[in-house]
């Protein structure tokens, strides 16, 4: 009866406000997906690309000592290894799975390598929380969405902006076309290989991007595997999201219950051993998958060279 | 070299079987080296006590033998999956449960002769392991959810899993948190009285890897795997049941990644301990890649891996390089299988 009462005493306010904190990571990874799935590449290298930027993130900034600049840095290794992406599997044709899994793996050793032969013991300093004037005061919303930290506010308007390009403009009928019957867009004039170059790119860019919140939001030091699935978890949500940025967002939410939960449980001292908590998220991923697949249809030319 | 873009004669695919492979690891020796270079480090004396940490040194061949017994196992199971045209990256969570089950097996069924309880303890690893990767197998065939997703999560559902029963229930008295020792009834026995511990696990892998070859090239459920795996839609129309070879396929998939965890515990451990240090499920997506999903390439890319790592130690003291550099150079060898036309191009002109 003492648990219960507990449990009706925590902040669930605070809770929700760590899951849409916690979803970050995976939304821009969800992101990061939709751009190259979009355009017809298989990006499951997106965990990867997120893991060798957490580490760049983090020896940037300790180096330089700035967040800032060791978020750049992040940026631009996810960006790097998802050319290198685009190069082994749109100029040398390599099937995108295996190429994927080879850089996810590439970058687990990499990361672990550098990690261990620099051995750097100093963190970089996380962004502070802002506060949106006004609106950070009206109760309960305030508290959810206007009391973050900066690449919260950004990835939310990013959700927006990638709908909308993707949905609106000359860029994204281009990369949906591509995705869709690229011999057609081919005919039309689009270079299919050099949009594919571009979304892929910039794919790594964003799971780069969450790769460095990691770092520069989360926890401000590295530890080797940190990113531990979030790049999957990114593309079951991009699934389960039907190939839409609002889609894919709303699903990353889910997958960030269990961990908001999973904090104020252990605060509590809840009778639950904190394993069966830490797998509710995956467990969840598989669910997600299981019943969204038959249900949401990827583009049709995704995995086959052009 | 050659224009291999249509069917090519088989001379060359056997010469394309082996110089991909052999190029990549030269391939993969000089840029890793290079890093070497830029992190301060010398290549030379890296590789040369490399080699002499697997090879040399007293006890390490039998140490690299030990340490290659998994990956066989291992590389032939995501072998198999790729046969039938399946991506089981989640090996790693498929040794973990069948070590765990296996463990299990091995020190709370008391009473039993040797001759009864290894077996058993084998079989329940296998089983386990068979299970989880059936699971992914089972989604993939009647949803339509990718492995590579699904056969991920598993693996952490797996940490998480073994972490708990570690941590709990199968909890040993000491004060480490790990398993309590596994009976001697079903240990597998050292190969060899002297103190490595080379184990029958090594021969047992052997004996897997001819039945792979049995089962994948002479028997009627083999040909049907790669028929599958080939062209899926032949298949359908050969009457082959696609999804039904999906579920199989991931089964036997699975108990050998399960197979190897219960040797790697009978074998070497004795216990399960609270996590093994290696990375065994990419390994075994290397070795695969490498082996070209050959029995005999596997088993020579496990010797290979397992050489790596156990000179790997002798090379940290002598050469004073992280272990870690293992990784990338693996990581590298595997980027050129994965991708022969790189290997190609660097050897065209």
């Amino acid at each position: 009866m003492e648990f219960l009462s507990d449990l009706l005493g925590l902040n669930w306010v605070s809770m929700l406000a760590q899951t849409l904190n916690t979803a970050v990571p995976i939304v821009l990874a969800a992101l990061g997906g939709i751009l190259a799935e979009r355009s017809g590449v298989i990006n499951i290298a997106l965990e990867g690309m997120m893991l060798i930027a957490a580490y760049a993130a983090f020896a940037i900034g300790v180096v330089t000592g700035s967040t800032l600049l060791g978020l750049c840095g992040g940026i631009a290794a996810g960006a790097l290894l998802a050319a290198f992406h685009a190069v082994i599997s749109i100029k040398y044709r390599t099937d995108q799975t295996i190429s994927g899994t080879v850089l996810n793996i590439f970058a687990v050793g990499i990361t672990a390598y550098l990690y261990r032969q620099f051995n750097m013991t100093e963190s970089v300093e996380t962004f502070q929380q802002w506060n949106i004037p006004i609106l950070s005061d009206i109760p309960v919303i305030g508290e959810i969405f206007f009391q973050q930290q900066p690449l919260v506010y950004f990835t939310i308007i990013l959700v927006g902006v990638v709908q909308l390009a993707l949905f609106r403009t000359t860029w994204g009928l281009r990369t949906r076309a591509i995705g869709e019957h690229p011999r057609a867009a081919d005919t039309a004039g689009i270079k299919v290989n050099r949009m594919r170059y571009l979304n892929v790119i910039l794919s790594g860019a964003l799971a780069g991007l969450g790769g460095a919140w990691l770092i520069v939001e989360a926890v401000g030091s590295f530890t080797p595997g940190m990113t531990t699935g979030r790049g999957f978890m990114g593309l079951a949500a991009m699934i389960f999201g039907n190939w839409t940025p609002i889609g894919a967002f709303l699903a990353a939410l889910l997958f960030t219950i269990p961990g908001a939960v999973q904090v104020k449980l252990q605060l509590i001292n809840a009778p639950i051993p904190y394993q069966f908590l830490g797998m509710l998220p995956y467990i969840l991923t598989i669910v997600v998958l299981v019943g969204a697949v038959r249900r949401n249809k990827p583009p049709a030319a995704i995995g086959k060279p052009y | 070299m050659t224009n291999t873009t249509k069917s090519p004669s088989p001379i060359l695919k056997v010469w394309d079987a082996i110089w991909t492979p052999l190029l990549s690891v030269l391939v993969a020796l000089i840029i890793a080296g290079i890093i070497l270079i830029i992190t301060g480090a010398n290549p030379l004396t890296v590789y040369v006590s490399l080699v002499k940490g697997a090879f040399i040194q007293p006890g390490a061949f039998a140490e690299t033998l030990t340490i290659a017994t998994p990956y066989i196992l291992l590389g032939l199971g995501v072998s198999l999956g790729f046969t039938a045209g399946l991506f089981n990256i989640g090996a790693e969570g498929q040794f973990y449960v069948g070590a765990v089950v296996s463990t299990y097996i091995g020190y709370a069924v008391t009473g039993l002769p040797a001759i009864i309880h290894l077996p058993l303890a084998l079989i329940g690893g296998a089983l386990a392991g068979a299970l989880w990767a059936g699971i992914a197998g089972y989604f993939k065939a009647t949803r339509g959810a990718h492995e590579v997703i699904t056969t991920i999560m598993l693996n952490y559902i797996a940490f998480a899993l073994t972490d708990y029963l570690i941590n709990g229930p199968l909890r040993g008295k000491g004060s480490a948190p790990r398993t309590p020792e596994v009976l001697d009834s079903a240990l597998l026995p050292k190969l060899f009285s002297s103190s490595d511990n080379l184990h029958w696990g090594f021969i047992l892998a052997l004996v897997i890897l001819v039945g792979y070859w049995f089962l994948t090239q002479r028997m009627p459920l083999g040909l049907q795997i790669r028929t599958v795996g080939a062209n899926p839609d032949a298949a359908r129309y050969a009457g082959i049941s696609v999804n039904r070879m999906t579920v199989v396929s991931m089964l036997i998939s699975g108990a050998l990644c399960g197979l190897a965890g219960a040797s790697e515990v009978l074998g070497r451990y004795h216990y399960m301990p609270a996590a093994f240090t290696a990375g065994y499920g990419f390994d075994a997506i290397a070795i695969s890649l490498l082996g070209q999903g050959n029995p005999i390439g596997v088993l020579i890319a496990s010797v290979l891996f397992g050489a790596m790592n156990a000179g790997s130690g002798f090379m940290q003291l002598e050469a004073n390089v992280t272990p870690a550099i293992i990784s990338v150079l693996q990581a590298f060898i595997i980027v050129f299988v994965a991708a022969p036309a790189i290997i190609r191009s660097f050897f065209k002109k």
